[in-house]
């Protein structure tokens, strides 16, 4: 199976926010792959080798990233985990919004053909969770996103995706080629199932660290440099940032003598009881 | 043109051994320190991530790393557990540096897989009850039996690993009156006849590292066990004890900075006087002293290593970084202790626990004394006063 996995480098998000006027200030951030497209790269992973023995792996996977020179760092993270290669296409994140990303993506897929997309379901900075939906509605591709669990089905052609939703997990079966989006149970030690490796095969939890021989495999990997011109994409924002600002700072908390007092405050003040 | 960023795969081992050290090392290390354990349970998940053989090459199932790699793993891994860092640190270093640097290509083959996927852990006996910085006065001996194959008989004590271990490089007196120049080194398996370990050593620190005696009473081997040419074993440790002393200066710079970022984050925290603790001056000098004092021991270690892997000797760099490196780590250490007030001294904090831990690089391969020797002794050596290229 060949697989395109998305992936985008976003702060720290463990880091504190700081602005610069209105604007957020990023000189000082931490840059670290987008935890959803880390699972993609895992899950991509997974699809594609014999748990048991990871060296017979069948089929390829490529991570694609839209971003400035310095994302080649979190694309060796992923060519180090097991990707085989990577292609990046230049581009300043103020110059980018959901729209141009989905375009850009559908000329990749158009051009390399992927069985699968798998993306995160969302990047943790700005949340925007519509890059998946925007580019299966572009290649009029099926699409399953939040996916907690996929099966390989019919040969091959299909999978079994299972997702999250309020009342349980509901299963949808896609035809591929497809888009699936990934969410956090997606890494649990079964969640993955290619019809390959032994069906109560367990992987460790979480997605595997790059190896320092995956470290030194990646350093000889491609990794393509392309432009949004170069893939004939438009380069017009259709969402505009006009500011940012900090949410309002919390107000120290109470300290309570007893629980009678307690009960009093949460009945008056908090009313929720 | 100088460069002082590190390229991108170091970066990505970096962030890798940052991350695993996070999730399958900090969880757990106060446990095994306070328990005195060997953390058995880890060394497949080290073995798994290629950190037991780093500097063997691939074809022995190895991920042949720079030194300046390995340094940069020791002091990520140091940054949160000594015990951890002085394992992944020894064994890498010493029994399979010395099988690497020595071996032929059969002891290659036989010892090298086993050691790099982590199946066996290695173990370096040179140090004596009677001989330690005096490495020449060892007494254990290698006596040459009629077929060719050997006797050996003798102490080892302060040994890493020394009773978990499974493949042994020992040291011995082949020939007595040619001092350091008569002493040849063996590879002895756990199991064989005559061998053993004494006790296991309770430290001050480095609860979770094997530190052992070794017990050799007629350990009978065959001339395949020796190690490298009969006689050359000290000319072949102090090339080995060259980088070793790298990684050590990697290690105290790990502790010393894992001592100091948990003393910034406290600084920060901790309200006396209605102002946080970083808001007095003297804590601000604390503070600003540690930061100084441990870039300067990873610019040292940095250049160390980076001779090594163009190829040069570094003899005199390699003391330098772990002399600067042990002793900037326990001012960091002491200093951290220090802004943490009581709760640095006790057990609930782990600066306490990396100031015991530093205090090994101040001494193991090579005290701080002998680290001046042998710095003294390059300087000394040189017929003019000269500034080479690499400054060293
Ligand atoms: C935790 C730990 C792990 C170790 N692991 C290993 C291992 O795996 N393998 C191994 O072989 N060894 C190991 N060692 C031994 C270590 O290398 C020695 O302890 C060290 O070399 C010092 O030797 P010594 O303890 O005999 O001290 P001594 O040599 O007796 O030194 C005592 C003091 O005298 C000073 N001194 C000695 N000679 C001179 C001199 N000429 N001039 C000035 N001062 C001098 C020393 O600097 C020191 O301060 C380990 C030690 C420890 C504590």
């Amino acid at each position: 199976m060949k697989i395109l996995v998305t992936a985008k480098r976003i702060p720290d998000p463990g880091q504190k926010i700081k602005l610069k006027g209105n604007a957020l200030d990023l000189s000082a951030a931490n840059w670290q792959l987008n935890q959803f497209d880390e699972y993609a790269v895992e899950a991509a992973l997974r699809l594609t080798e014999d748990g048991a023995a990871p060296a017979t792996r069948q089929g390829a996977v490529t991570v694609a990233s839209l971003g400035p020179a310095d994302v080649q760092q979190q694309l060796r993270s992923a060519l180090a985990m097991g990707a085989d290669k990577a292609i990046r296409v230049e581009a300043k994140d103020e110059e980018l919004d959901a729209v141009i990303v989905a375009k850009t993506l559908e000329k990749l897929v158009r051009r390399d053909q992927p069985d699968l997309v798998l993306m995160g379901k969302l990047a943790a900075d700005n949340e925007g969770n519509d890059v998946g939906q925007r580019l299966a509605a572009l290649l009029g591709w099926p699409q399953a996103t939040f996916a907690c669990s996929i099966q390989v089905v019919d040969g091959g052609k299909a999978l079994l995706v299972g997702r999250e939703v309020d009342n349980g997990v509901e299963i949808k079966k896609v035809r591929l080629p497809a888009v699936v989006t990934v969410d956090l149970r997606i890494i649990a030690p079964q969640a993955v199932k290619n019809g390959r490796t032994a069906a109560n095969f367990a992987y460790p939890e979480g997605p595997r660290y790059a190896s320092l021989k995956g470290i030194r495999a990646a350093k000889d990997k491609p990794i393509e440099a392309l432009t949004l011109s170069g893939l004939g994409v438009s380069t017009a924002l259709q969402v505009k940032t006009h500011g940012s600002e900090l949410p309002p700072a919390r107000q120290a908390g109470k300290k309570i003598a007893s629980v009678h007092e307690l009960v009093e405050k949460l009945r008056s003040e908090a009313k929720v009881l | 043109m100088l460069d002082f960023e590190l390229p991108e795969d170091l970066r990505v081992l970096q962030k890798t051994v940052r991350e695993f050290a996070a999730a399958e090392v900090a969880p757990f290390c106060h446990a095994w320190n306070e328990e005195e354990r060997f953390p058995h349970e880890l060394i497949p998940k080290l073995g798994a991530l290629g950190l037991l053989g780093m500097a063997i090459p691939e074809r022995y199932g190895g991920a042949e790393m720079s030194l300046q790699a390995i340094a940069l793993v020791v002091e990520e891994l140091a940054a949160v557990d000594g015990s951890v860092a002085i394992t992944v640190a020894s064994h890498n270093g010493l029994a399979s540096g010395h099988i690497l640097l020595a071996g032929t290509e059969e002891q290659k083959m036989k010892y090298l897989p086993d050691l790099a996927s982590g199946k066996k852990l290695g173990a370096w006996g040179l140090t004596e009850p009677g001989s330690g910085s005096d490495a020449a006065g060892a007494r254990t001996r290698a006596t040459r039996l009629d077929d060719g194959s050997w006797s050996l008989s003798g102490t080892k004590t302060f040994i890493t690993q020394g009773s978990v271990g499974g493949t042994y490089v020992v040291l011995a007196v082949s020939t007595p009156e040619k001092k350091q120049h008569g002493i040849t080194a063996f590879i002895v398996e756990r199991g064989t006849p005559g061998f053993r370990a004494g006790k296991v050593l309770e430290k001050m620190g480095l609860h979770a590292s094997d530190t052992a005696e070794l017990i050799l009473d007629d350990v009978r081997l065959a001339d395949s066990q020796r190690l490298g040419q009969v006689d050359h074993g000290f000319i072949d440790t102090l090339k080995i004890l060259d980088k070793g002393r790298v990684t050590i200066a990697a290690m105290a710079l790990g502790l010393g900075y894992g001592a100091h970022e948990a003393a910034r984050r406290y600084a920060r925290e901790r309200r006396q006087f209605g102002k946080s603790l970083a808001e007095f001056q003297a804590i601000q000098n604390m503070l600003a002293d540690n930061a100084t004092e441990l870039d300067a021991a990873r610019l040292l270690i940095r250049r160390a290593a980076w001779m090594y892997d163009q190829g040069q000797r570094i003899t005199l760099a390699a003391s330098m970084a772990k002399l600067y490196a042990a002793q900037a780590a326990m001012r960091a250490c002491n200093r951290a202790v220090q802004i943490h007030g009581g709760y640095g001294y006790t057990r609930e904090y782990p600066v306490e626990r990396h100031m015991r831990d530093a205090k090994l690089c101040e001494i193991g391969e090579g005290t701080n004394e002998v680290q001046r020797m042998v710095i003294c002794r390059q300087l000394l050596s040189r017929g003019e006063l000269h500034v080479p290229h690499v400054l060293a």
